[in-house]
C-alpha cells in the first residue's frame, strides 16, 4: 500500500505536526513500507477474537470522592510558556 | 569499590568501610571521566551529594533499608521534582518537573542516591538510542557500536559502573535489549507491577519500568523498592508484593524450560544461536528439563506492535502542545501555528513517524483494519503464551537477533531496525515478566539470554536468572577501560 | 408547503460531585484560574486518570430513573482534538460502550403527554475555559474546569417542536436535580445544552440535513434558538438554497444563530480506548445499592400528590417542581397536622410568591417547616384570621421568632369573646344611624359597611363569623 504525499499531509494537520516539504517524499515512503508489515495480520482469521486492549483483563479500581489536591499554580506555572495573571495564554482565538 | 554489587555495597556501607557520600563522589567523578560515553542527559550532583549526606546520618542510626545510601541514576523518562525531566526530546529540554513519579519517590523513600537522569531514545522510540536530542550513547564494550534502547543511557551506565544501578522502561524491549548489548541484567515486570505514575508515557498498554543492574540478586533488591500498588495508576495492580531476595538460591532440579521455536528461526544471528544453546545447556546441567514449544503468532507481534504503540503514542503525545510546558515556537502567528511548528520543531524524526503512523492507524476509514485488528491478534499472541505456560515454567531464547550494531548503521532503515525487536515485543504484548541476562560473546560483544515467565512470578524469573549468575561470571565482565 | 422539524437534544449535564471524574482535585465554582488545576488536570508528562466511584454511581442513577439499560461493563475512550482548554489534546470520553444505554422519559404539552426517546448517556471529563478579552490579541486559559465530571445525555431525534424541547430539556433538569446529581445551575453552566435542529416536508420519512446549535444556555434561549433555526432552514429551502450540516451558534443579542466558521474543518476525532483506564464494572451489588437509594421521581411523586393531598394537576406540578419544594411541603402538612388543602395555598402561594421575590432558592429559605406548620396551625385553629396570618407571615420571614411568639407579642390573637365583639359592634351601631336606617329600608349591602367597621375597630382581630352572627342579631 502507498500513502499518497497528499495523505502524509493531511495525517501531520490531524496530528499538528509540522514536517518539512522535503521530508514529505520519505514519511510518505516509511509509513508506507511499515503499512506493507501491516498486511501480515490481514492474513490471521481473527473472527469471533475479541480485542484486547489491556494485557490484564483487569476491572477499573474507583476512587472515594473526596478532594486531596491544593493549590499548586505557582509551582506549575513555572515552567509555563507564557501567563497572565494565572493564566495561560495563547494566540487569540477565534470562534 | 565501584565495581561491587548492591548487596557488596550495602554491607561495606553498613561497615563503614566507606561513606555514601565517598560512594557518591567515586560515582559522579567516573561520570565526569567517561563522559564521551554520553549516558548522562543531566548530572545531578549537589543533590547527589545532599542525599548521600542524609543517608549517612540514617546508615549511622542504624535506620537504613538494603538500598540507603546506594547511587543509582534514572532513566529521563521518570519526573524528578525540581530536574530537567527530558524525556530525551528537545520538546522537554526547559521542563523541570513539578513533581515525582512513583517509582522516583519510593527510591527517594528507600534513601537511594540519585546521581542523575540517564540519556534515553526520545520518548522511547528507538532501538539504538539514537534518536535522542542528546545525541547517541557509546556501547563501552565498543564505543563505535550502540549501547540498544530505548534505555541506553541506563545500560551504557551500569556497564560502565557509572552508576551502581539503573532504572529502565520497557515497551518493546527497551530494558532488556540494551541490557543485552551492554551485558547486564535487565527486567522488565509484569505489567501493573510497577506503577506508571510520572513515568512519561510512550505505549500505555504496554510500558513498565523495570531494574537494569550488574546481577539478578541486584534486580531483585531494586525491583523490592520499585513494586507495588500505586492508587494513581488505574493500571497499577493491587498484589501483595514478593519478597524477591528469598528464593534466588532455590533449585532448578525439575525445571521445565521451553525454548519457542520461533525464537531459533531465520534471521537469528549463528553465534548468537550457539551463545544461547550453551546457555540452555548450562541451565540442562542443573537440571532442568528442556523442550521445544511454539508461538505460532509470534510474528503478528511486529505488525501488531507498529500499531498499538504508534496508536497509543500519537494520543499520549497530543499534550506537548507548547501551551503549558515545554518547548514553545517563537513568536507563533495563530494557534495552529503554535501547534504545528512547537510541535513540528520539537519533536525528532522517529517521534513524527510514530505520531503520522498512529494518527494513521486511528483515523476515520482505518480503525477497524488496523487498531481492531491489531487488539484481536494481541489475544492471539497472549492465547499463545497462556499454551506455552501450560507445558512449561519459563521460556528462554535471545533477546535480540544480533549483537550490538555500529553507530549509524540502521538509522537509515526504520523498518529494519523494528525488526530486530522480534524476540522482545510478543512478551510486552501479552504483558509478561522477562529478563536479560548477560551469557557470553560473540566477537568481544555481549549477549543477552531472555528468559520469560508467567504473570506475577518475577521471584521464580529472578531464582532462574540467579543460579545461572552462581555458575557462570559473564555478568561480572567488564568493558576494558571502564574496570 | 407544510413543514416539520425534528429535533434532538444533547445535554451536558456536570455531575455534583466534590471531586473531578479523575482526579482528586475540588470542582468548586469559581475559584481564581488555575487553582483548581491539579497535575492530571493540566496533563502533565506521565500523570495518570483514576475515576471517581461518585460518578458511576451517579450515572447508573440517572440511568435507572429513565428506565434505561445500564451497561455491565463501558469503556472510557479518547476523543482526539487539538484545542487550548482540552490540556491533553484528547478527551476521556466514551463511544462505542456508554455506561448507560436507551432510556426514556415522558413529556407534557399543553396537556398532550408524549414519550422521548433518550439514545444514551455517557460519562466524560469537561474542558477548561477560554478567555478571549483582557489578553491584548491573546487568549487566557483557565482549566479550573478541566476534569469536571459530565453526563452527556443524548436524546432521540423525537420532539417535533421549540415547545417540546424545552419541555424535554426541563423534565431532565428536574430530574437531574432531584436525583441530586447535577445542581442545575445554568448560569455556571452546570446544565447545558445542544440542539441537532432539521426540517422536512410533512409525510416525508427521511431526515432533513440538520445543524447543531451550541451551547444554548437558557430555556428562554433554547426556544427561541430553534424557532429562529427553523425559520431559516425553512426560509432557506423554500428560496431554492440547501441546509449544511454543520455547528451554528445562537447570538442572543440579536436572535439570530451563525455559523461557527472556525469549526467547519472536518473532524476526524480518532476514538480508541483510553489505554490508562480499564473497563468499568457494574455490578449487580452496585446496582441494588443505587435502586435503594433512588429517591421518588417526579411523575410518581406528582402522582401520588394528586391522589393523596386531591391536588389539581397545577397544584401538584408546582410542589413537585423540586424535590427540596416537595419534602417542604410534606413536613408541613405533617407538622401542622392541618388540611392538604390549607398548606398548598400557602406553600404555593405566599411562601413560594416571597421567595421568588427574595430570589430564594428553597434551600435558602428563611422561614423553616416548623415555623410555617406553626403559623398553619394556627390559621386553622381560628387564634387568627387569614388574614392576620399574612401579616404574622412576613414577620415569620424576618426569621427571628415563632409565629406563636410573634402573635403573643403583637397581640394579634383573634377576638372570640362574643361580649366584646358585642361592646364594639353596639358602639358601631350606635355611631353610624344613617346606614343603620338604610340597612333596615331593605338595602342589604350596607351589611358589608358594618362588617368593615367592626373589623377595622379590632384591628383585624374579631373572629369574622362571630362578627356576622353578633351583627344579624342586632340589626334585625
Amino acid at each position: 500500500m502507498m500513502l499518497t504525499a497528499e495523505e502524509v499531509k493531511k495525517i501531520a494537520y490531524l496530528a499538528r505536526l509540522g514536517i518539512d516539504e522535503k521530508d514529505v517524499e520519505t514519511y510518505a515512503n516509511d509509513l508506507s513500507s511499515i503499512l506493507d508489515l501491516m498486511t501480515q495480520m490481514s492474513e490471521t482469521c481473527t473472527d469471533d477474537i475479541l480485542p484486547m486492549a489491556h494485557p490484564m483483563d483487569q476491572i477499573q479500581r474507583l476512587r472515594p470522592d473526596t478532594v486531596l489536591e491544593s493549590d499548586q499554580r505557582e509551582n506549575f506555572q513555572s515552567i509555563a510558556p507564557q501567563i497572565d495573571s494565572g493564566f495561560y495564554l495563547v494566540p487569540k482565538v477565534l470562534d | 569499590m565501584h565495581n561491587k554489587t548492591i548487596t557488596e555495597l550495602a554491607k561495606d556501607l553498613r561497615e563503614g568501610k566507606f561513606s555514601s557520600v565517598e560512594l557518591t563522589q567515586s560515582y559522579l567523578d567516573r561520570i565526569k571521566k567517561h563522559s564521551e560515553l554520553n549516558c548522562f542527559i543531566t548530572v545531578a550532583e549537589d543533590f547527589a551529594i545532599e542525599s548521600a549526606k542524609m543517608a549517612d546520618i540514617k546508615l549511622a542510626n542504624g535506620d537504613a533499608s538494603p538500598l540507603t545510601g546506594i547511587p543509582i541514576a534514572q532513566k529521563d523518562i521518570f519526573c524528578t521534582q525540581g530536574t530537567k525531566t527530558s524525556c530525551g526530546s528537545k520538546m522537554l529540554d526547559n521542563f523541570i518537573s513539578p513533581y515525582n513519579a512513583t517509582v522516583v519517590e519510593k527510591f527517594n523513600h528507600s534513601g537511594a542516591v540519585m546521581l542523575g537522569k540517564l540519556n534515553m531514545d526520545e520518548f522511547a522510540m528507538g532501538s539504538s538510542n539514537e534518536t535522542s536530542f542528546y545525541g547517541a550513547v557509546q556501547n563501552p564494550w565498543d564505543t563505535s557500536t550502540v549501547p540498544g534502547g530505548s534505555s541506553g543511557g541506563s545500560a551504557s551506565a551500569v556497564a560502565a559502573h557509572l552508576t551502581a544501578a539503573a532504572t529502565g522502561t520497557d515497551t518493546g524491549g527497551s530494558i532488556r535489549q540494551p541490557a543485552a548489548f551492554c551485558g547486564i541484567t535487565g527486567l522488565k515486570p509484569t505489567y501493573g507491577r510497577v506503577s506508571r505514575y510520572g513515568m512519561i508515557a510512550f505505549a500505555s498498554s504496554l510500558d513498565q519500568a523495570g531494574p537494569m543492574t550488574r546481577s539478578a540478586e541486584d534486580a531483585a533488591t531494586l525491583l523490592q523498592t520499585m513494586s507495588g500498588f500505586d492508587p494513581k495508576d488505574s493500571t497499577s495492580m493491587n498484589k501483595p508484593v514478593p519478597d524477591y531476595s528469598m528464593g534466588l538460591n532455590n533449585s532448578l532440579e525439575g525445571l521445565k524450560i521451553g525454548l519457542p521455536k520461533e525464537f531459533f528461526s531465520e534471521g537469528l544471528n549463528d553465534s548468537v544461536a550457539r551463545v544461547i544453546e550453551t546457555a540452555v545447556d548450562e541451565y540442562r546441567k542443573m537440571g532442568a528439563e528442556i523442550k521445544e514449544v511454539s508461538l505460532p503468532h509470534m510474528k503478528l507481534s511486529i505488525p501488531v506492535y507498529y500499531v498499538i504503540a504508534p496508536a497509543e503514542c500519537s494520543a499520549n503525545l497530543s499534550r506537548f502542545d507548547g501551551v503549558r510546558f515545554g518547548y514553545r515556537c517563537d513568536e507563533p502567528k495563530d494557534l495552529n501555528d503554535l501547534y504545528i511548528r512547537s510541535r513540528g520543531e520539537a519533536f525528532g524524526d522517529e517521534v513524527k513517524r510514530r505520531i503520522l503512523m498512529g494518527t494513521y492507524a486511528l483515523s476515520a476509514g482505518y480503525y477497524d483494519a488496523y487498531y481492531i485488528k491489531a487488539q484481536k491478534a494481541r489475544r492471539l499472541i497472549s492465547e499463545d503464551f497462556k499454551q506455552a505456560f501450560s507445558e512449561v515454567d519459563v521460556l528462554m531464547g535471545p533477546v535480540s537477533p544480533s549483537t550490538a550494531f555500529g553507530l549509524g548503521e540502521k538509522t537509515g532503515d526504520p523498518i529494519e531496525m523494528y525488526l530486530a525487536d522480534i524476540y522482545t515485543i510478543a512478551v510486552n504484548l501479552a504483558g509478561l515478566p522477562a529478563i536479560s541476562i548477560p551469557a557470553g560473546f560473540v566477537n568481544e560483544k555481549p549477549v543477552g539470554l531472555q528468559i520469560i515467565s508467567n504473570y506475577f512470578t518475577e521471584p521464580h524469573l529472578l531464582n532462574v536468572a540467579h543460579k545461572y549468575q552462581q555458575t557462570t561470571n559473564w555478568h561480572q565482565q567488564t568493558p576494558k577501560g571502564f574496570e | 408547503m407544510e413543514w416539520e422539524t425534528v429535533i434532538g437534544l444533547e445535554i451536558h449535564a456536570q455531575l455534583a460531585t466534590k471531586s473531578k471524574i479523575f482526579s482528586s482535585a475540588s470542582t468548586a465554582y469559581g475559584a481564581e484560574p488555575n487553582t483548581q488545576a491539579c497535575a492530571v488536570d493540566l496533563g502533565l508528562p506521565g500523570v495518570l486518570p483514576v475515576l471517581n466511584q461518585q460518578v458511576v454511581r451517579m450515572a447508573v442513577k440517572f440511568g435507572m430513573a429513565i428506565g434505561a439499560e445500564i451497561a455491565p461493563y463501558s469503556v472510557f475512550a479518547r476523543k482526539n482534538y487539538f484545542y487550548p482548554d482540552l490540556p491533553k489534546g484528547y478527551q476521556i470520553s466514551q463511544m462505542d460502550h456508554p455506561i448507560v444505554g436507551f432510556g426514556h422519559i415522558d413529556i407534557d404539552v399543553n396537556g398532550t403527554k408524549k414519550r422521548i426517546g433518550v439514545t444514551r448517556a455517557h460519562l466524560e471529563e469537561d474542558a477548561g475555559k477560554s478567555l478571549h478579552e483582557n489578553f491584548h490579541g491573546s487568549t487566557g486559559i483557565d482549566l479550573n474546569r478541566a476534569g469536571t465530571p459530565l453526563l452527556e445525555i443524548v436524546s432521540e431525534p423525537d420532539m417535533r417542536s421549540a415547545q417540546e424541547a424545552v419541555a424535554y430539556m426541563r423534565k431532565i433538569h428536574d430530574l437531574v436535580r432531584y436525583l441530586e446529581i447535577c445542581d442545575g445551575n445554568m448560569q455556571e453552566g452546570s446544565f447545558r445544552c445542544d440542539a441537532n435542529v432539521s426540517v422536512r416536508p410533512k409525510g416525508q420519512e427521511s431526515l432533513g440535513t440538520r445543524a447543531e446549535l451550541k451551547n444554548i444556555n437558557s430555556f428562554k434561549f433554547v426556544e427561541k434558538a430553534i424557532n429562529i433555526e427553523i425559520e431559516r432552514q425553512i426560509d432557506l429551502i423554500e428560496g431554492g438554497g440547501t441546509v449544511v450540516q454543520e455547528t451554528r451558534l445562537y447570538d442572543a443579542d440579536n436572535n439570530e444563530t451563525r455559523s461557527m466558521r472556525s469549526k467547519e474543518e472536518a473532524n476526524d476525532y480518532r476514538y480508541f480506548p483510553d489505554p490508562d483506564l480499564l473497563p468499568v464494572e457494574i455490578t449487580d451489588e452496585l446496582r441494588e445499592q443505587v435502586k435503594a437509594d433512588l429517591p421518588e421521581l417526579p411523575d410518581a411523586k406528582k402522582l401520588r400528590f394528586k391522589e393523596q393531598y386531591a391536588q389539581d394537576d397545577e397544584i401538584a406540578t408546582t410542589l413537585t417542581s423540586s424535590r427540596q419544594l416537595a419534602d417542604f411541603y410534606e413536613a408541613v402538612v405533617e407538622i401542622s397536622g392541618c388540611e392538604a388543602k390549607l398548606c398548598a395555598n400557602w406553600v404555593c402561594g405566599n411562601f413560594l410568591a416571597a421567595l421568588n421575590k427574595a430570589g430564594l432558592n428553597i434551600n435558602k429559605t428563611p422561614i423553616c417547616q416548623d415555623r410555617l406548620a406553626g403559623l398553619l396551625k394556627r390559621i386553622a385553629d381560628q387564634t387568627i384570621s387569614g388574614k392576620i396570618a399574612k401579616q404574622v407571615f412576613e414577620e415569620l420571614w424576618k426569621g427571628h421568632a415563632t409565629a406563636d411568639e410573634i402573635i403573643e407579642q403583637q397581640g394579634l390573637k383573634q377576638i372570640t369573646d362574643s361580649n366584646a365583639i358585642e361592646a364594639i359592634i353596639d358602639k358601631i351601631i350606635a355611631d353610624n344611624p344613617n346606614q343603620v336606617k338604610q340597612y333596615l329600608s331593605g338595602k342589604e349591602k350596607v351589611f358589608g359597611f358594618f362588617v368593615g367597621q367592626t373589623m377595622k375597630a379590632s384591628q383585624g382581630k374579631a373572629n369574622p363569623n362571630e362578627v356576622n352572627k353578633i351583627l344579624h342579631n342586632k340589626l334585625k
